[in-house]
């Protein structure tokens, strides 16, 4: 299913700028130029509060778009413009591709295996075989074949987050959109799975959002890395990072960035 | 040999000296438990045997009270008094013709009460306009005593099974549709969106979503509501019926036999104690201990 699928939503003045996709298939606003995603001119408030005006953002197919910014500046919110879950107030939205999320609060299904779990995402291959063939596949890729019977209480965080990324990953869905998913997890569980998520992609080539806190983590990750400015959020700086994956933490380009960012937010400490 | 999970995950844990294996980053998740919920620390000995010794130091109260004469026979039998009594209903096979009646009713009361509470629950959660129209009915009958229905119980289905079972029905439907319906609303909406995501809809998302996201919380309605059913038995069978248990207390009462009203106690209890001992054998599967073990 590479069907482009087109959403515009309403605009300011009550115009449609395109028609709304449902079914999946390609119409007038679908993206004919390369991109995999695009907000062009988004606005969305939540009544009297203005989270964008204005937003424009393009990502290429098979980019990497980590998104930086203080809390509550409505990081999940582009998320869910993104994925068509939310309409913006203005403004269109275009998608070429199927989406997968991973929830920034937990969203494993309690009540399944990881196996279970990860089969949702394979709920569309008819054939119970191939099914079961890229299940293992995607145990191995996250390493878990031997906890694939387990439910996900019985699973460590970080555990628990690679079944919900191999989740996303399973099927056939372009676009992934990442909310914050290694947060909750310490530093050395976080660094490691930033590894496997390189590798995954690798493997697997996709077109990742990637929301993060950490400036560090986006600079690790990242091909582009987008900073959104205080509420009504701007994109207030964009950097890009020449760099194969997986990389190296103290590589020059990616300290280079940290540097970079921490200076646009104006947290570097000036040398005395 | 397949490994269960929890073998695997202890060795997992238990081969794990490297420093970055999942189990030596992971916190300390549970296995699946063999416990029932809220099982207690205490070992298995002392959990037969200090409720054993706290029921034979109560009997042995029970002989000395009975022996001083401080108390009338007719209004305190003693110990061997019901020991006889319990050897004469049970010889006459009376006694166990009461459970089973008294058991059946409740079975088939429950089984529709659930039967129907559980789906009926399930629509008004999903539906907040009927929500709006039933809730306040619902809670209006879960508070009236289904025992307040004997009177008519009895005019239209007679005394016996029939009229026993409709109160059970009344006793055991409104708290199971409440439940559920509470249970549905305090599912968190990220499942729905998962559930959206990966592709749910209509019935499917009903009995692969909501069903078993609500399943621990329902089993706990179950539990208290077997309860509720096995206690209303006994005062429906007092007026509407000719055997079982509640039938069998009025019966003892009525004949002033002290000694009968003891042993019939005694069974409505251990009965009871069993009922549970059976439904909570229900948060054993695997599907629901996530909701007893987090
Ligand atoms: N459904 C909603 N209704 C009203 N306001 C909302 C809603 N969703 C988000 N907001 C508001 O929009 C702003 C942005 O929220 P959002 O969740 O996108 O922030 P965020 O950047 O993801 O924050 P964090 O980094 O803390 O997760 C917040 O001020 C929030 O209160
Ligand atoms: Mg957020």
């Amino acid at each position: 299913m590479n069907n482009a699928h087109g959403v515009a939503k309403k605009s300011g003045d009550g115009q449609a700028t395109g028609d709304s996709a449902t079914g999946g298939s390609a119409n007038g606003g679908s993206v004919s130029n390369g991109s995999a995603l695009r907000l062009a001119n988004v606005s969305r408030s939540f009544g009297t509060l203005e989270v964008f005006r204005g937003l424009d953002l393009e990502i290429g197919h098979g980019e990497f778009v980590a998104i930086v910014g203080p809390s509550g500046c409505g990081k999940t919110t582009l998320l869910n413009l993104l994925s068509g879950y939310d309409e913006p107030s203005s403004g269109t939205v275009t998608r070429a591709g199927a989406v997968r999320m991973v929830y920034q609060h937990d969203g494993l299904f309690p009540w399944l295996t990881a196996a279970g779990n990860i089969e949702l995402g394979l709920r569309h291959i008819a054939a119970a075989a191939e099914r079961k063939r890229q299940l293992d596949e995607l145990l191995t890729l996250i390493r878990l074949e031997n906890f694939a019977a387990h439910y996900p209480h019985q699973l460590s965080g970080g555990m628990r987050q690679r079944v919900e990324i191999a989740r996303a990953l399973a099927g056939d869905s372009d676009i992934l959109l990442l909310d914050e998913p290694f947060s909750a997890l310490d530093y050395l569980t976080r660094l490691r799975l930033r590894g496997e998520l390189a590798r995954l992609l690798r493997e697997r080539p996709r077109t990742v959002v990637f929301v993060t806190h950490d400036i560090e983590e986006a600079a690790h990750l990242a091909d582009r890395i987008v900073v959104l400015s205080e509420r009504p959020a701007r994109i207030c700086c964009e950097l890009r990072l020449d760099l194969e994956r997986p990389r190296d933490l103290t590589h020059p380009v990616v300290v280079d960035a940290v540097k970079r960012i921490l200076d646009v937010m104006g947290l570097r400490a000036a040398p005395a | 040999m397949i490994p269960s999970p929890t073998d695997l995950y202890q060795r997992d844990r238990a081969l794990s000296d490297a420093p970055l294996t999942d189990a030596a980053l992971s916190d300390a998740a549970p296995g699946p438990s063999t416990s029932p919920a809220n099982a207690s620390p205490v070992p298995m000995t002392s959990r037969i045997l200090l409720p054993t010794l706290v029921a034979l130091a109560a009997l042995a109260l029970w002989a000395v009270l009975s022996a001083s004469g401080l108390l009338p026979p007719y209004s305190f039998p003693s110990p061997l008094e019901v020991a006889q009594g319990f050897g004469l209903e049970s010889a006459q096979g009376r006694l166990l013709d009461n459970i089973i009646a008294s058991l059946f009713r409740v079975t088939v009361g429950f089984t529709l009460g659930a039967a129907l509470g559980v789906p009926c629950g399930l629509w008004l959660g999903n539906s907040s306009r009927a929500r709006a129209a039933l809730l306040p009915h619902i809670n209006f009958y879960r508070c009236l005593s289904p025992i307040a229905w004997i009177g008519f119980a009895i005019t239209w289905f007679d005394i016996g099974d029939k009229s026993a079972i409709f109160l059970i029905f009344m006793a055991t439907f409104f708290p199971i549709a409440l439940a559920t319906i509470a249970a549905v609303s305090s599912i968190p909406a990220v499942y729905f969106r998962v559930a959206r995501d990966y592709g749910f809809r209509g019935r499917e998302l009903l009995m692969q979503v909501t069903l078993p996201a609500i399943l621990p919380q329902l089993i706990t309605a179950l539990r208290v509501t077997a309860g509720l059913a096995w206690v209303v038995i006994v005062a429906a069978e007092m007026a509407g019926a000719q055997e079982g248990l509640g039938f069998a207390i009025m019966d003892a009462r009525n004949g002033q036999s002290p000694d009968l009203l003891v042993v019939n106690m005694i069974v409505i209890g251990l009965v009871g104690v069993t009922i549970d001992q059976l439904v909570v054998r229900l948060t054993l599967l695997p599907g629901v201990r996530w909701g007893y073990e987090r």
